[in-house]
């Protein structure tokens, strides 16, 4: 659905020039949610903002939905647009219009009649879940019913696409629960491509079916999070999982990573009981994510070095990832 | 000097103050519309013709926009820097050209047009430029067009601003109307300079003078007023 094909982009000229990006692809399929997680300055909102052509990049391309969109001008990106909806972190409603209002905003660019967009924006309040509030202004609403707002406005006009800046990062954790949650399902009854930029890790974690770490202009890895998670090494894994500094020991200290089918069964118990180590547990990091476990253990093997090879080679050949930290 | 034991002096300055208060409001009121209509215009250029602006390549020319950003700058800059009664003789020829003459009511609608569009304008991009880039990013993620912008985003969200900009204008005007008023533009301005002071009647000058204070409050008040009904924030 959204296909971002090596794009550049740096700001100024010369030596004060700034790289915002630097050769970044990535797919996101139909359907499917997608998150960029880096700090700020990254990158990400110069990437989100090629995908609608609020930015164009200095070279590569960005399809939507079959079309080259930093190739579109005028009145064909704007229609191409109509296809993409976008919501903010700092939502940008326009603070003289209603709710009814400031969803209809949407509608009237999109041209559609006063009667139609009535019933339109009722039925999409009805849908965030802003019922009865299409009369209030924005500054009488929280921020989490604010958002609402912005997300009735992006998807008014039917796209099928859903860009999201930072949209939770205004918001205190409670809320941005309930919106993430909102995406979601969104995404699922509606058929929604979600692309998706943040710096909160929890965000992917919660609702992101593929995520990409950025920094400094550049993908850094990217993949299902499934996937990211029980790879070695892998920066969003430690970034979701962290286990802290790892202590001062004589002992090997290896890190597992746990992915869905791993985690259920006893690995540490048999560890012990099959080469009669006493494993020490450092730390340790498990949560659900989609339904499956996942996680991280950090443990100390003491003994000589053959008997941990032996067992870090053992835990290898039942499918865990296993790193030697120490 | 007005003999204030004349039977009839109360009621001869009671006509008087009426009839001139009708030439300001005459005055004013034109002045006023012509000044909103251009004013709000050039508010709306200079923030949309300035680089990076909605309209900062007009026709696809980048020197376009900035000649008509520089440009604008400069005059509405010339415009408020000319004192009121420097400008008004200045503008004799032009006034003279366009209404046949430079004295009386309609005459003193076009020096105070003249400096009242510079004022406002910069009222209207001061306002203008209060709304934040974030609601043009997001008419522009809809797929809005510039024209869509400016009206439903940038002017709209800047009508409070634009309302107390509108009463500091009306305030302004007055003011200016009385010192047409002293060169032959009538109006108040006139009744206070003949009467109060060539002809000595403190009587009229405190009328003129108690009457202007009162207007000026009641549009400043009537502005403050529907600009807090008109913003949400």
């Amino acid at each position: 659905m959204i296909s971002v094909d090596r794009i550049s982009k740096r700001y100024g000229s010369g030596e004060s020039s700034v790289v915002a990006l630097d050769d970044v692809s990535l797919t996101v399929a139909k359907g499917e949610i997608y998150g960029v997680v880096g700090q700020s300055g990254a990158g990400k909102s110069t990437l989100i903002r090629t995908v609608n052509s609020l930015e164009k990049p200095d070279s590569g391309t960005v399809t939507v939905d079959g079309q080259n969109i930093s190739l579109l001008q005028g009145a064909r990106l704007r229609a191409a647009r109509h296809n993409i909806g976008m919501i903010f972190q700092h939502f940008n409603l326009l603070s003289s219009r209603t709710v009814q209002a400031n969803v209809e905003l949407s509608l009237e660019i999109a041209g559609v009649e006063r009667s139609a967009r009535r019933v339109r924006v009722a039925e999409i309040l009805e849908l965030v879940g802003l019922h009865g509030k299409a009369n209030a202004y924005p500054a009488q609403l929280s921020g989490g019913q604010k958002q609402r707002v912005g997300i009735a406005r992006a998807l008014a006009s039917n796209p099928s696409v859903l860009l999201s800046d930072e949209a939770t990062s205004a918001l205190d954790p409670e809320t941005t629960q309930q919106i993430l949650d909102l995406i979601r399902n969104l995404s699922k009854e509606l058929g929604l491509t979600v692309l998706l930029i943040t710096h909160e890790m929890d965000v992917v974690k919660r609702i992101c079916d593929s995520a990409a770490v950025m920094s400094q202009g550049r993908i850094l890895e990217q993949g299902t999070v499934e996937s990211l998670l029980t790879t070695e090494k892998s920066l969003l894994g430690q970034a979701l999982f962290p286990l802290g500094e790892i202590p001062d020991t004589a002992n090997t200290v290896v890190e597992i990573t746990f992915n869905g089918v791993t985690a259920d069964r006893p690995v540490i118990a048999q560890l012990a009981r099959t080469h009669g180590i006493d494993v020490g547990i450092l730390g340790a990091a498990l949560e659900t994510i989609h339904g499956h476990q996942a996680g991280r253990t950090r443990l100390e093997l003491p003994g000589t070095a053959e008997v941990t090879d032996r067992a870090i080679a053992d835990l290898r050949s039942q499918g865990l990832f296993v790193e030697v930290v120490k | 000097m007005i003999d204030r034991n004349d039977p009839s002096f109360w009621s001869d300055l009671f006509e008087t103050i009426l009839k001139g208060a009708g030439e300001t409001f005459y005055t004013v009121g034109f002045s006023l519309l012509l000044t909103v209509i251009f004013g709000l215009a050039a508010g709306v250029l200079l923030v949309a013709t300035e680089t990076g602006g909605l309209l900062a390549k007009p026709f696809g020319s980048r020197a376009l926009g900035l000649v008509i950003n520089r440009a604008l700058d400069l005059l509405v800059n010339i415009g408020r820097s000319i004192p009121f009664i420097i400008l008004m003789i200045l503008l004799i020829p032009f006034t003279r050209m366009l209404v046949g003459s430079f004295i009386g009511a309609t005459a003193a609608i076009v020096p105070l047009t003249i400096a009242g569009i510079p004022f406002f304008a910069r009222l209207v991009e001061i306002g203008i430029r209060e709304v934040p880039v974030g609601l043009v990013e997001a008419a522009e993620s809809l797929g809005a067009n510039r024209w869509t912008i400016l009206t439903k985003v940038l002017v709209a969200e800047a009508v409070p601003a634009i309302t107390l900009g509108l009463s500091t204008t009306i305030v302004g005007l007055i003011g200016y109307s009385a010192m047409v008023g002293a060169v032959g533009g009538g109006g108040l301005g006139d009744v206070a300079f003949r009467y109060g002071y060539q002809r000595y009647s403190p009587e009229y000058m405190f009328a003129v003078v108690i009457l202007l204070i009162l207007l000026v409050q009641v549009f400043q008040s009537l502005g403050n007023i529907a600009s807090r009904r008109l913003s949400h924030r």
